[in-house]
């Protein structure tokens, strides 16, 4: 069983530093969290809210319902109630505001004065410190479990803040224990989870540290949500390393810096958004054409143009595998959990210096922005080893010179052509953006550019992206297979174990390549199912028409899309997926 | 310096040029590869990077490494390249189009970042590889194909835009004193910190107006007065103004910290050379961050 706690109010008044107080002291008590921030795109005011699902086992979305609301005001409540439980509790900051309830709404209102206890106990800045007291006791959580990450959040503000905040907090649980009878009930633990060390992070926290291990050195960026959380990320560990994080003017050097590295032999990568990505296509191409290794991370947000930036999308799965003029190799990782994030973010450095052309890595704001608790051993230092392809050291690159001389794009037979980096003695050459010769000379003519282009279409024939894109759980040949991508798995897992409950056998395919598509797998998936539901987070149903285009037209392929800028909740899917089973049985029925 | 590099070294690399006959980049090249056998440095020791337009394929003909990014680009590659190796010597080179229209937002903001490479701007005031459009640098009714009624906008003037931008070494030579124009490279490329060296590069097919003749009549050469004082940047400011930026030589300099030395915990050996294997062995360390 679950608990779902969600807190709301303005921003600025402190909601994501209580939610993630919560959050972490119940994964450090050895619960499971799912933590999903809402905000907007302001700094005051305006309403955010962070929900946090504790379970005894690993859940990959925030839930579709919820326990207890923390309210600091109308709007939070306003926003937030149609979620609330049958008998769910409103625990709201009595005197700061008189809350208005639906008059036929199943709930249960607790007044605390949480903003009055902050002030008589601390300051009016621990009102959220009022709330993690009050929740506690709603919860049957003791007042002194938040003590030590008080003191390491605040410790730095002096040993009286981290008494007041502790004071305010007990102050917190001692009114609302007495105000309510109101309980609810954390889940069970077992012995073995109790106090069990785990990871609390993000996706984009799992981008960062993989590609520390991967060997990334440089990242150059520009700022932009939901992906700067990457940047903090590495500014912490890449000075450790020697490394170095670039802000870049904007995202067209960004792109062309983590180009600049790789080409000198340092792996780099830049990492953004849609917008910034919008920006960086052009540079897409001066990777494929100059073979040059790229690492792109695309955190997605709700499109287009400047569109909604605090809320989630996958919309640019179109724009990673299309864009740039031309026709240029590239590979779109699409990972489905944050342990996919740490892995793939690895392969892509590996894939991208294979095969010498931008490799994307296509994540998004709910997968990049929730932090959720990883076993430790699932984030593995040494699954992905390091393979930097086909990089010539200086003794190989002058043996190359004594023999003829050194071609960048030698005509092989496997199409990739050793790297040289600059510095070597003997391997001096010209990497290029124009259609070129062996040797990197720029060249119109049919015979050079008809044969690199095959070099590089030639290049790509070993990668298999059912290697590691593509799982498949539930039911062989069932009634009805659910296909998703990227980060709306945990839905789907969901909602294939609902189905399933109610008497359908229930497939789940998810790709976590997109390109190249793995068209065998997808094809042998769909074809063994009665009905198929292709899951999009987004309007125009982008993977819904990938399989078209690359596995062809099917009639029992349906779509299922939401744009609204929020994750998938699991009874919209099993909504849509009861239509499609209902549909296609009638149709049999006729037939 | 003693030099064990010759000229032909970089000529044994150099691509024929498909320049016009007469045109000033054939001095640029020449004079920075004069330049870097001066310094002793070989061809495989240097990076040039160039963007697009007839002065991007400065360095097909230069004979070092060469990178040959897209139009306004040369610099965001240029500035990454010498992160990633800070032993290699890494020259940006383009035109007026490349550096000073599409690409002068990266051209500010690596004055102001400071990362220690050279950038040769060949300055014709036209598009000359697309045969003849009016440049960020030509002048205020200069007629061309793209302004039949002569050009609209007020010049770009690059001195006084790379001194306010806090660019450290700021020079300008021209094409027709090769000479000179080796010293400033010499220099530039000596130089800690971004360099500048604009130069006055004639497009002989399609600028009939600032000709070879034209730029000998009115650029003043700061080298010969021995009053000028390039480490005072008022004066840089009130000379590249009086003269309208018709000078060559250099106008300022300035010694500071490089970005390099900004960056914490950047080693002295090349972040290309440095083993990777360290995070690994720090698991423990880099998880617990995360509990």
């Amino acid at each position: 069983m679950d608990f779902t706690w969600k807190i709301g109010g303005a921003q600025g008044e402190g909601i994501d530093s209580a939610g993630e107080i919560f959050a972490l002291t119940l994964h450090r008590m050895g619960y499971y969290i799912y933590a999903y921030r809402h905000f907007m795109s302001l700094i005051k005011g305006g309403h955010t809210n962070y929900k946090v699902r504790v379970s005894s086992k690993q859940h990959r979305h925030r839930g579709d319902m919820l326990d207890l609301l923390v309210a600091f005001d109308q709007r939070s409540i306003d926003e937030n109630l149609h979620e609330l439980k049958s008998g769910g509790a409103v625990l709201y900051n009595a005197g700061a505001f008189e809350p208005k309830f639906p008059g036929d709404v199943d709930i249960v209102p607790i007044g605390v004065p949480m903003q009055q206890i902050a002030k008589d106990h601390g300051s009016i800045v621990m009102t959220n410190m009022a709330a993690m007291g009050a929740s506690a006791a709603l919860v049957g959580l003791d007042p002194s479990a938040f003590d030590d990450f008080i003191a390491e959040r605040y410790g730095k503000h002096g040993a009286d803040v981290v008494e007041s905040n502790r004071k305010v907090v007990r102050a917190g649980y001692q009114a609302a224990s007495e105000v309510t009878s109101w309980r609810a009930k954390l889940p069970e633990l077992s012995p073995e989870s109790r106090g069990k060390k785990r990871v609390f992070m993000h996706g984009n926290d799992a981008i960062a540290l993989g590609a520390v291990v991967a060997g990334c050195r440089v990242v150059a960026a520009y700022p932009i949500t939901p992906a700067t959380d990457i940047l903090y990320s590495l500014l912490k560990l890449l000075p450790q390393y020697g490394g170095v994080v670039l802000q870049a003017e904007d995202e067209m050097a960004a792109c062309q810096m983590a180009v600049g590295c790789n080409y000198a032999g340092v792996r780099a990568m830049t990492s953004t958004s849609g917008p910034g990505f919008s920006l960086m296509t052009e540079t897409l191409g001066l990777s494929g054409v100059s073979e040059t290794p790229l690492v792109i991370v695309d955190v997605q947000r709700a499109g287009p143009s400047t569109g909604m930036p605090t809320k989630t999308e996958q919309g640019d799965a179109f724009q990673a595998i299309f864009s740039s003029h031309g026709e240029i190799q590239r590979i779109v990782l699409s990972p489905a959990t944050v342990e996919d994030c740490f892995y793939d973010i690895q392969r892509a450095f590996n894939l991208a210096d294979k095969y010498q052309c931008p490799v994307i890595v296509l994540t998004d704001l709910a997968l990049g922005l929730s932090k959720q608790t990883v076993e430790i051993d699932d984030i593995d230092f040494e699954r992905i080893k390091i393979d930097r392809g086909e990089l010539l050291t200086e003794e190989q690159v002058k043996e190359i010179a004594k023999n003829g001389g050194y071609k960048r794009y030698a005509l092989t037979e496997s199409g990739i052509s050793p790297r040289a980096l600059p510095g070597q003695e003997g391997g001096v050459h010209i990497a290029i953006s124009y259609e070129h010769t062996e040797e990197g000379y720029e060249d119109e003519t049919p015979l050079h550019r008809v044969a690199q282009t095959q070099k590089r279409i030639r290049k790509m024939s070993t990668f298999d992206p059912a290697e590691f894109g593509v799982r498949r759980s539930g039911d062989a040949a069932p009634d009805l297979l659910l296909v998703g991508w990227g980060s709306t798995i945990g839905q789907l897992d969901e909602a294939r174990e609902a189905l399933k409950a109610e008497g359908y056998t229930v497939g789940h395919l998810h790709l976590s390549v997109l390109y190249p598509f793995p068209s065998q797998a997808v094809k042998e998936a769909i074809e063994s199912a009665r009905t198929v539901l292709v899951v999009d987070n987004n309007a125009f149903g982008q993977l819904r028409q990938l399989i078209q285009l690359n596995v062809g037209h099917y009639e029992h392929v349906h779509d299922c899309r939401k744009f609204s800028g929020e994750p998938y909740k699991v009874f919209e899917i099993v909504t849509r997926a009861r239509e499609v089973l209902a549909a296609s049985k009638s149709v049999k029925e006729v037939g | 310096m003693a030099s064990a590099v010759s000229v032909k070294e970089y000529r044994g690399y150099a691509q024929q040029p498909t320049w016009c006959p007469g045109c000033g980049d054939f001095a640029v090249v020449a004079a920075m590869q004069r330049a870097l056998v001066n310094l002793g440095l070989k061809p495989h020791q240097v990076v040039a990077v160039t963007g697009i337009g007839c002065s991007g394929k400065f360095n097909y003909y230069l004979g070092a490494n060469a990178f040959n990014s897209m139009h306004g680009r040369s610099l965001p590659v240029a500035q990454a390249i010498k992160i990633a190796n800070r032993d290699l010597v890494v020259i940006a080179a383009g035109g007026d189009g490349d550096g000073y229209g599409i690409g002068v937002g990266h051209f500010i903001h690596a004055c102001r970042r400071n990362i220690d490479i050279t950038y040769v701007v060949m300055d014709n005031h036209i598009y000359g590889l697309t045969t003849g459009q009016t440049s960020p640098t030509s002048e205020k009714g200069f007629k061309t194909k793209t302004t039949p009624y002569g050009a609209a906008e007020h010049p770009i003037r690059p001195l006084p835009l790379a001194l306010a931008s806090g660019c450290g070494f700021v020079a300008q030579g021209f094409s027709g004193d090769v000479k000179q124009l080796q010293g400033l490279f010499e220099a530039a490329i000596k130089h800690k910190g971004f360099a500048l060296v604009n130069v006055f590069s004639p497009c002989v097919t399609f600028n009939k107006e600032q000709t070879y003749d034209w730029w000998r009549e009115n650029l003043v050469n700061l080298d010969e007065r021995e009053d000028y004082d390039p480490t005072d940047k008022a004066a840089a400011y009130k000379v590249v103004t009086e003269t309208n930026g018709l000078v060559t030589g250099i106008v300022y300099r300035e010694e500071r910290s490089d970005y390099q030395d900004e960056l914490p915990n950047y080693d002295p050996k090349p972040l290309v050379y440095q083993d990777l294997s360290q995070p690994i062995k720090d698991r423990e360390k880099l998880l617990k961050a995360f509990m």
